[in-house]
């Protein structure tokens, strides 16, 4: 069964290119941290499984101070000028295009139809996995297509894939890492605490205030937490089902999926949650660091009031 | 109570601008070591959640195709496109969008568009031309303004369009959460609870996109 150490050996080698590539780019000054810091991913996504936990801790220590420290320079190689683009453009056509639609095209065929496939009896990737290894797969095949539709060497491909990481930079790896965070605040029992501030000092008397209560402590606490995911337990174990569902009569069904959605509006609000606030910016070349959350918040606030709205009316029959 | 002072070394990292990776780790420090854990320990805790996590950092393999499709030409095709089609503009184009990136996360495909795979090489570019075909060269105040909300119009299309799917892991995650405690229900009553929502986000963030289209056009006049 095909689950996801290839897809995690392709980035890993993917990686170590970087790594090469950085350290052989005279132009960067801070070439080293640079070549540093995509070795030390190469190595995890290639051997994490052989590091032991401690291991693995250190390295990702490593990788914040070479961050924290101001270790990486942005390795700007050699790429087509906006000129050259145009007339590249004007030549290639609507042939620029296909590669683009392959890779979606796999991805959907792949997560819709790689499951059913069996060999021996078994299924031949793993179910849960079907995703990320669909993922993988569509960005090869469309990388192949890309190169030989479009004239381009695999060195090239690489350059260019080095030229987005060093433009991403440490924001690249920060969803991993608040990930790992959530992980250790779970272990300490952050969330637990949480609740039990909730429940003993705000006031739920009626259905109204119980509701708000429920919803805003929904989005607060994933904007703290960064996910939804670690709000959700923590809230609807101490407000939601004791509350809003035995002691009000709500339906769990609304309840926890309004609740859930409540807490996707306070995710459109906070840095925390890097991979869809802080990645986008960085990998846009924006200036302000926050203006995809400025431009969410007005959206995400009475999207959050509307989510109030349609449980107090609806979700109490 | 000690250990939310973990909590508050993120917000307060994040505020005075430093490092986000390295206050990651200081929050992860801080908070298990106020939580009576050993340095090791909460290093090996640590490691070891950054390594189950590696799914999440998988998205970067997309990174070399799309780089290379942009030295070939792709945005600057992408532009031209837009250009072509005259009367095209900013707001629709992202409330196409909108609507695009909500029907097929609702069908489970939440991976078929993206931040790397759609927003930097295709839907970017084509918003920034279809504002530029209408008020000239952007200035950087400008392009940002753009840029953002086409980002920002991916996330809420996708947020509020995957809970719609049956198998998504938030779904998972509140069945389960909701069995332990003792009440079953079928998912496919969460993901219908999940559709009045989804219609006020389009309904709010398209109103959203069309006010800042009719904005743009009277700086044009």
């Amino acid at each position: 069964m095909i689950g996801l150490a290839p897809v995690y050996g392709l980035a890993g080698l993917m990686f170590a290119a970087f790594a090469v590539l950085s350290a052989r780019d005279r132009r960067n000054r801070k070439r080293w941290g640079n070549a540093l810091f995509w070795g030390l991913l190469a190595v995890s996504f290639l051997a994490g499984d052989r590091l032991g936990d401690a291991g693995n801790g250190l390295l990702v220590v490593a990788l914040a101070m070479i961050a924290g420290l101001g270790g990486l320079g942005r390795g700007e190689p050699a790429t087509t000028s906006p000129e050259a683009r145009r007339g590249l453009a004007a030549r290639f056509g609507h042939r620029l295009f296909a590669p683009a639609l392959v890779m979606p095209a796999v991805v959907a065929a792949g997560a819709l139809g790689l499951k059913a496939l069996t060999f021996g009896g078994r299924p031949l990737v793993d179910p849960k996995q079907a995703t990320l290894i669909a993922l993988a797969a569509g960005a090869l095949l469309a990388l192949g297509a890309a190169l030989a539709l479009l004239r381009q060497s695999p060195l090239a491909a690489l350059q260019e894939g080095r030229r987005l990481a060093d433009t991403v930079s440490w924001a690249a790896l920060l969803p991993q890492a608040l990930a790992a965070l959530g992980a250790v605040f779970a272990l300490a029992g952050v969330g637990e605490v949480i609740g039990r501030l909730v429940a003993d000092w705000i006031p739920a008397e009626s259905r109204l205030t119980a509701v708000a209560v429920y919803c805003l402590g929904m989005a607060g606490f994933t904007m703290l937490m960064g996910n939804a995911f670690a709000a959700f337990p923590v809230l609807t174990g101490g407000v939601g089902v004791p509350i809003l569902v035995h002691r009000f009569g709500g339906d769990p069904a609304a309840v926890a999926a309004i609740g859930m959605l409540s807490g996707f509006c306070g995710t459109l609000m906070t840095p925390l949650a890097a991979n869809f606030n802080l990645v986008p910016p960085a990998l846009l070349e924006l200036p302000d660091r926050y203006a995809v959350i400025k431009a969410q918040v007005p959206t995400a606030l009475p999207l959050l009031v509307v989510n109030m709205g349609l449980m107090y009316a609806f979700a109490f029959p | 109570m000690l250990i939310l002072l973990g909590v508050a070394v993120v917000v307060v990292g994040f505020a005075v601008g430093l490092n986000p990776l390295l206050v990651v780790v200081l929050a992860a420090f801080a908070t298990g070591l106020l939580a009576g854990h050993s340095p090791v320990e909460v290093l090996a805790a640590f490691g070891k959640a950054f390594n189950a996590n590696r799914f999440v950092s998988v998205v970067l393999v997309v990174y070399p195709l799309v780089g290379v499709l942009e030295r070939a030409g792709l945005q600057a095709q992408a532009r031209q496109v837009i250009a072509r089609w005259r009367g095209l503009s900013v707001g629709p184009l992202l409330i196409a969008y909108l609507a695009f990136r909500q029907l097929t996360a609702a069908l489970g495909l939440m991976s078929v568009a993206g931040q790397v795979q759609t927003i930097r090489p295709l839907v970017g570019p084509m918003a920034e031309s279809a504002v530029e075909a209408r008020l000239g060269p952007l200035d950087a105040g400008l392009r940002q303004a753009v840029l953002a909300r086409a980002a920002a119009t991916d996330t809420v299309g996708l947020f509020f369009g995957e809970d719609i799917f049956v198998a998504v892991g938030s779904i998972l995650l509140m069945v389960g959460f909701l069995a332990e405690s003792g009440i079953s229900l079928d998912p496919l009553r969460l993901s219908a609870w999940a559709i009045p929502t989804a219609v006020a986000a389009f309904l709010i963030h398209g109103t959203r996109l069309a006010l800042f289209d009719r904005a743009l056009r009277r700086r044009a006049r």
